[in-house]
């Protein structure tokens, strides 16, 4: 048989096992991405979708020589960066709380997983909904509870950006403190009594064992975290309605997808997803560096 | 000095008593307010149609009522909806799983050119701006006849978990025993053999995982979805419940009835696996 050569030879063997995976990645992934790089440069929108034609760099001139580009990339650092802090704090601190005795600790664990297991998209809608100036339930505990007046959270542009990082914080901390608790349970208790005996503190043991021990663990969570957040569009697209107002909540994500899908800027938009493709490789590449994520792996 | 010690090791024991405590508390606020949003759509999908425009903070409205889970169910499009995504969901997840058992297998345990690289590229590809892939794919499908079809979005969804699956097979097949297959080989299976009837057997937990991942990826998936379908009746659930929550005043119980049929089987499933979560995310990610 033709096909029982390949499942007993012990050289073709894995070739077989990849190649439906190699396949799917090259038509799914390598297909789009050599295409994404080729429509770059060429000046294809909706005027000119059949005979689009090569038109060099314009298109990331076009992209360099706009301010979007700058308050756009601004704004995704602002977002990546406060998102994932918050997340590890937040995620951290409740791991170290679960960690120690605390009765019901099981059912404090599952409830405060509930974030992460509910679909994005009805998180995101139902936040929205939360943030509604009349009828959302932020603006009436605001006002009702804490006697403050209600904040325009879609029509003030810096507002339109907090909320939807509150969401996306609300969100994210559930994952980050599964890994810390795994985490923290791997950490052998022998080092806590050893550290006990030569006399220190909480906060000692916190930074001479919790924290080196815990970096390791938590490093790559980070590093993933960075880039889910950094490439994030659900959260951000949905909770500000596609960039309300007047286009002012764009990260990069959102901001390139409203240039191809609402105004047809294929593109331009092209152009601006490899400008932030090679952004996250740099990234990817010098955190993988510094953390040494994958080298496990390959032992 | 007896005494002194004796109150000494009392308020130390105090101290503690006060830490736990404030931990206590630091943690039940923290859960409310992790819930809040949730009971909060479980309350509005029980209000009556006349009180959406409710300013009160009552979570369960006093005159709760189901009507808004019957009207979904049975005179909305919501099993239409319901219908789309558990295609796509399916389709997505069996070849998710093929994919994942067959090449994490090899990455585990053979020596092959590229293999390192292999690893490397699926890694790097998850890390894509999905803008990247997603434009081309639309400029592809729309040559191909595809756009507003659920096999095209099939197609662009079967990726998106790939990554994660292959790494989590492999690492799991690295902590199963070598011997097992070798038993097998010598006597006389062939490689395919000694995989499917040995191998695979063992590594069902991490293909439930496998699986249970690549359900949720298209399960939940709203801006790809967005793209590439147009038609309401081929809408996924993420697309039919965002047109209702885009009607604030009308669909908004609607809408939520919705998001509570659409959300509890993941949320059952979650906590049903949630002591697996804690062990399977740090086996995957760091091995000491």
């Amino acid at each position: 048989m033709f096909l029982s050569r390949f499942t007993s030879d012990r050289r073709l063997f894995p070739y077989t096992l990849v190649l439906p995976t190699a396949i799917v990645m090259l038509i799914v992934v390598l297909y789009p991405l050599i295409y994404n790089f080729i429509l770059a440069f060429k000046n294809m929108s909706m005027y000119h979708f059949q005979d689009s034609t090569f038109v060099g760099f314009r298109q990331f001139a076009e992209v360099f020589g706009q301010r979007e580009l700058y308050w756009v990339f601004g704004k995704t650092v602002v977002w990546t960066v406060v998102n994932v802090f918050f997340h590890v704090t937040i995620g951290v601190t409740i791991a170290l709380i679960l960690n120690g005795r605390i009765y019901g600790g099981g059912i404090f664990r599952s409830l405060l997983i509930l974030p992460w297991a509910v679909p994005q998209y009805i998180s995101a809608l139902t936040w929205k909904g939360m943030f509604n100036h009349e009828y959302g339930s932020v603006n009436l505990i605001l006002m009702k509870v804490f006697h403050h007046a209600p904040i325009p959270w879609f029509s003030d542009a810096t507002w339109a950006f907090v909320a939807p990082i509150i969401t996306n914080v609300w969100l994210g901390f559930p994952f980050m403190m599964i890994v810390a608790l795994g985490g923290l349970q791997s950490i052998p208790h022998e080092l806590y009594e050893a550290a006990d005996l030569d006399g220190a503190g909480a906060l000692g043991k916190l930074r001479n064992v919790t924290i080196p021990l815990l970096r390791p663990i938590l490093a790559p969570a980070v590093v993933l975290g960075t880039i889910w957040t950094f490439n994030n569009m659900n959260v951000i697209w949905l909770v500000t309605g596609g960039g309300l107002p007047a286009d002012k909540t764009h990260i990069l994500v959102t901001y390139i997808y409203k240039a191809a899908f609402t105004y047809y800027r294929y593109s331009y938009a092209a152009a601006f997803s490899v400008i932030v493709f090679f952004l996250l490789l740099g990234f990817v590449f010098a955190s993988m560096r510094y953390f040494k994520i994958t080298e496990s792996a390959f032992e | 000095m007896k005494s002194t010690r004796i109150t000494r090791r009392r308020s130390a024991s105090s101290g503690a008593r006060i830490k736990t405590i404030v931990a206590h508390v630091v943690l039940v606020c923290i859960t409310l307010a992790t819930l809040y949003p949730i009971l909060q759509i479980v309350g509005i999908s029980l209000r009556p149609a006349d009180r959406l425009y409710s300013t009160s903070l009552r979570l369960i409205p006093e005159d709760a009522t189901g009507h808004a889970y019957y009207s979904i169910l049975f005179e909305k499009e919501f099993p239409l909806w319901l219908r789309n995504s558990a295609i796509v969901s399916g389709i997505v997840t069996l070849i998710g799983v093929f994919l994942a058992a067959t090449a994490g297998y090899a990455f585990s345990r053979f020596k092959f050119v590229a293999r390192k690289s292999g690893l490397y590229s699926l890694l790097i590809a998850q890390m894509f701006p999905a803008t990247m892939l997603l434009l081309p794919l639309y400029v592809l499908m729309k040559g191909l006849q595809l756009l507003d079809s659920l096999g095209g979005l099939a197609i662009a969804y079967v990726v998106t978990a790939l990554p994660f699956c292959v790494w989590t097979m492999k690492g799991y097949y690295d902590t199963i025993p070598k011997e097992l297959e070798e038993a097998a080989l010598i006597d006389g299976a062939s490689y395919w053999r000694a995989f499917r009837t040995v191998v695979l057997p063992l590594a069902a937990p991490a293909l439930a995982i496998t699986a249970i991942f690549s359900f949720m990826a298209a399960w939940s998936e709203f801006m790809v979805a967005r793209v590439i379908i147009n038609t309401r009746t081929l809408y996924t659930l993420p697309l039919g419940l965002e047109s209702l929550s885009s009607t604030f005043q009308t669909e908004w119980a609607n809408y939520a009835a919705g998001s509570v049929l659409v959300s509890l089987p993941v949320v059952i499933l979650f906590l049903f696996l949630n002591r697996y979560f804690v062990s399977g995310l740090t086996l995957g990610g760091v091995k000491q």
